[in-house]
């Protein structure tokens, strides 16, 4: 899986950000280094909601955090509107991060403790907003409003009062409060509970059609993201392994690493028996020293000498399909052509 | 060890006889405004070798029941009353000190998050020979052997090796292993798995619940398995009890339960799951408002206020656990789904435009188309070199 290469990338006017090449280093003790994000390219036109999935460290929150350089990428791209975001400079990259905001996976410690809700979700306004406070409140209680919260019961509260999914929708409402064109969402219902996670979901289809959002969403859990995405990418130890509209993804997995994923999901019947030969044994492999050729292939069942050798490359399986593997599930373009 | 005597097993206690019975469990926490009722009358049986999952949302009591039974409730104003009967021995009322007997030898806990229910500045081996030491008079060689056949057991590699780990040195799942490794050291016969697999991803869940189920199929334990996920549940469990603010409102064998259910709760617990059979964007169906206030608590049901075929008996009467249909089967609504008062009192409030009733009206819809594409799956799923269904 490794999973490099463009010929997954799209052209065309409607392309919001298009993220190509990637990298994200970190230095660790020793004079090493932690390849936490090699070569990632994708992009995202405008009104869509791209699925970013993968194991813990896989590099899925780094890649979404790279979006915003926070961290700056070590190589590669982040094209929004045209502009190049790792090119500008601090301050007109603080600017542009109106128009990117961040949802995160810990609701209740994502939220000041000490502060007063109606003070959390004015502070992007202090920055950037109207400094008049009647107007800021205008902007704020409208928005708790949207997102399913009393405004005036909740102006004067802090965080402890409400329950998780109660400040996850907080934590919307100040994502929202700049009028932002995309919000990368983080794990946002990981730490929910089922009901609640299903509130979520539908308030962010809801108000993705209300004020034309765009979305990234970063999840373990593929039903989850089949459910919210238009496009999934699936993500190993840093590289993309494969990308695809989510319905086709679900029926057709061409990646053994997602096929192996989709049989880990536990299913809410009975009458289906667990097969428990299946799913990844082993330990996801160190990024200080990540396997050669294919990073899945370690783990992959189908790994022969070609997977050791040589990166697989993105390969087409059809329009909205596409995927890195030497020995894919369905069949595959024998070139990866690049559209650029 | 030495001072066995605090408490005595029955030992002539029947092994066909179920091993825990709880009858009418109540758990409140007295606080200046009153008293929360975090568990209020839970009556359970279940037999030796058997696994049963507690399910429900955040503050239904679920956790708080699993700790009472073991007797975990420490806090000092925690009043735990009604009766718990472990191999036939009483053990509401008895101290931590005589507990302590029973903990880990006869019954141990896995806990949600390995990332705190490990101590971070002692090695794991010194964690997982504390207790093998203690409740086994093993000498520290012994118990090495011991802890290491135990992380074999749990497939740590390398188990030498990790033996003189500290928690930080693992990932999450490993951590879990290592926890699960800890409560399993003593052969306890009673195992409590208290969300065992919320903090962690889809593919280490699968491996952790693999790794259960086949640890208690070894050693014939008994399980209990706290979740919110009936999807995890599903295909691990024997028993089912799905618990709304501190009672059991449905319990059914699971096969029986998932087939045939009778309480709108836990309908709308299996509906809010978001499934890879629905195309995208299938709108869920989330379980309108929150959990009601355990210090004063609605009268009538307590699911009333969020139940789709709620009318004005329920919200008077609190229905009681009666027995449907299938033997073991009992459930607590005046309204149970699948019978002709539940679909009156739905179409009632479905003419009076009660927004839950709405909601849960386009679900079913859904649903129909959905049944219809599960059976063109199932179909599909059968015809052999077809690899891509699940």
């Amino acid at each position: 899986m490794a999973g490099s290469g463009t010929a997954h990338l799209r052209s065309g006017d409607d392309i919001l950000l298009s993220v190509n090449n990637l990298h994200v280093e970190f230095p660790a003790a020793g004079g090493r280094t932690v390849f936490a994000v090699s070569g990632i390219s994708f992009d995202i036109a405008k009104g869509e909601t791209l699925g970013l999935v993968g194991e813990s460290g896989c590099g899925k929150s780094t890649t979404g955090r790279a979006i915003l350089q926070l961290p700056k990428p070590t190589q590669g791209t982040v094209t929004l509107n045209g502009e190049d975001l790792t090119g500008v400079s601090d301050s007109v990259m603080r600017e542009r991060r109106t128009d990117i905001q961040m949802i995160f996976q810990d609701p209740i410690s994502s939220l000041n403790p000490r502060r007063m809700i109606g003070d959390v979700v004015a502070e992007p306004l202090e920055v950037w907003g109207p400094k008049d406070k009647d107007e800021q409140w205008a902007k704020v209680s409208k928005m708790l409003d949207a997102v399913g919260i009393d405004p005036d019961v909740a102006r004067y509260k802090r965080p402890h009062e409400f329950s998780g999914g109660q400040c996850q929708r907080i934590s919307i409402a100040r994502a929202l409060v700049l009028e932002p064109e995309l919000i990368i969402c983080d794990e946002p219902v990981s730490a929910l509970d089922v009901s609640v996670q299903a509130q979520i979901l539908n308030l962010l289809e809801d108000l993705k059609a209300e004020y034309g959002l765009t979305l990234v969403f970063i999840a373990h859990d593929l039903a989850v993201v089949k459910n919210i995405s238009d496009r999934v990418a699936v993500m190993y130890l840093g590289k993309m392994c494969e990308l695809s509209e989510s319905d086709e993804l679900y029926e057709h997995p061409a990646h053994p690493y997602t096929r192996l994923l989709l049989e880990s999901l536990p299913i809410p019947d009975p009458t289906v028996k667990i097969d428990d030969s299946v799913g990844i044994e082993g330990e996801l492999p160190s990024p200080l020293s990540p396997p050669s050729g294919c990073r899945f292939r370690t783990r992959c069942p189908l790994a022969d000498d070609i997977c050791a050798a040589v990166e697989p490359m993105m390969r087409r399986v059809n329009d909205e399909h596409y995927v890195a593997c030497h020995h894919p599930l369905v069949p595959v373009d024998e070139v990866g052509v690049s559209l650029r | 060890m030495t001072d066995t005597a605090d408490i005595t097993l029955d030992q002539g206690h029947l092994d066909d006889a179920p091993l825990l019975v709880v009858e009418n469990l109540k758990t409140h926490f007295i606080v200046p405004a009153g008293a929360v009722k975090a568990v209020d009358g839970v009556s359970l049986t279940l037999e030796r070798g058997k696994t049963l999952g507690v399910v429900g949302e955040s503050g239904s009591g679920k956790t708080i029941l699993s700790r009472s039974i073991m007797g975990l409730n420490v806090v000092s104003n925690a009043v735990t009353t009604g009766s718990v009967k472990y191999a036939g021995m009483e053990l509401v009322g008895r101290s931590p000190k005589e507990m302590k007997h029973l903990w880990g030898v006869e019954m141990a806990m896995v806990f949600q998050d390995p990332m705190t229910s490990l101590n971070p500045v002692v090695k794991i081996g010194r964690q997982l020979t504390e207790h093998v030491r203690q409740h086994l008079g093993m000498d520290k060689k012994a118990a090495r052997n011991v802890a290491i056949e135990l992380l074999k057991s749990v497939r740590i590699p390398e188990p030498e090796a990790r033996f003189d780990n500290y928690p930080h040195q693992m990932s999450g799942g490993m951590r879990q292993r290592v926890c699960i490794a800890i409560a399993l050291a003593c052969g306890p016969k009673m195992l409590f798995a208290d969300e065992p697999t919320t903090a962690l991803d889809v593919t280490v869940q699968h491996q952790i619940l693999n790794l259960l189920a086949a640890q208690q199929r070894d050693r014939f334990m008994t399980m209990i398995m706290v979740t919110h996920d009936l999807g995890v549940v599903a295909g691990r469990t024997d028993e089912i009890a799905v618990m709304y603010a501190g009672k059991v409102v449905e319990k059914a064998p699971t096969g029986a339960l998932f087939a045939d259910m009778h309480h709108p709760y836990t309908q709308a617990l299996l509906w809010s799951i978001p499934k890879t059979s629905q195309p995208k964007h299938t709108r869920l169906s989330a379980i309108a408002g929150r959990p009601p206030d355990l210090i004063k608590p609605p009268p009538g049901c307590k699911f009333a206020p969020r139940c789709p075929y709620a009318q004005d008996r329920c919200r008077e009467e609190e229905p009681t656990l009666q027995p449907a249909a299938t033997p073991g089967h009992e459930f607590a609504c005046h309204f149970p789904i699948g019978t002709p008062e539940n679909e009156d009192a739905f179409q009632r409030n479905l003419d009076a435009g009660r927004p839950q009733t709405l909601a849960a009206a386009g679900r079913l819809q859904a649903t129909d188309d959905l049944d219809a594409l599960e059976l063109h799956a199932a179909r599909a799923a059968q015809t052999p070199n077809d690899n891509e269904v699940h």
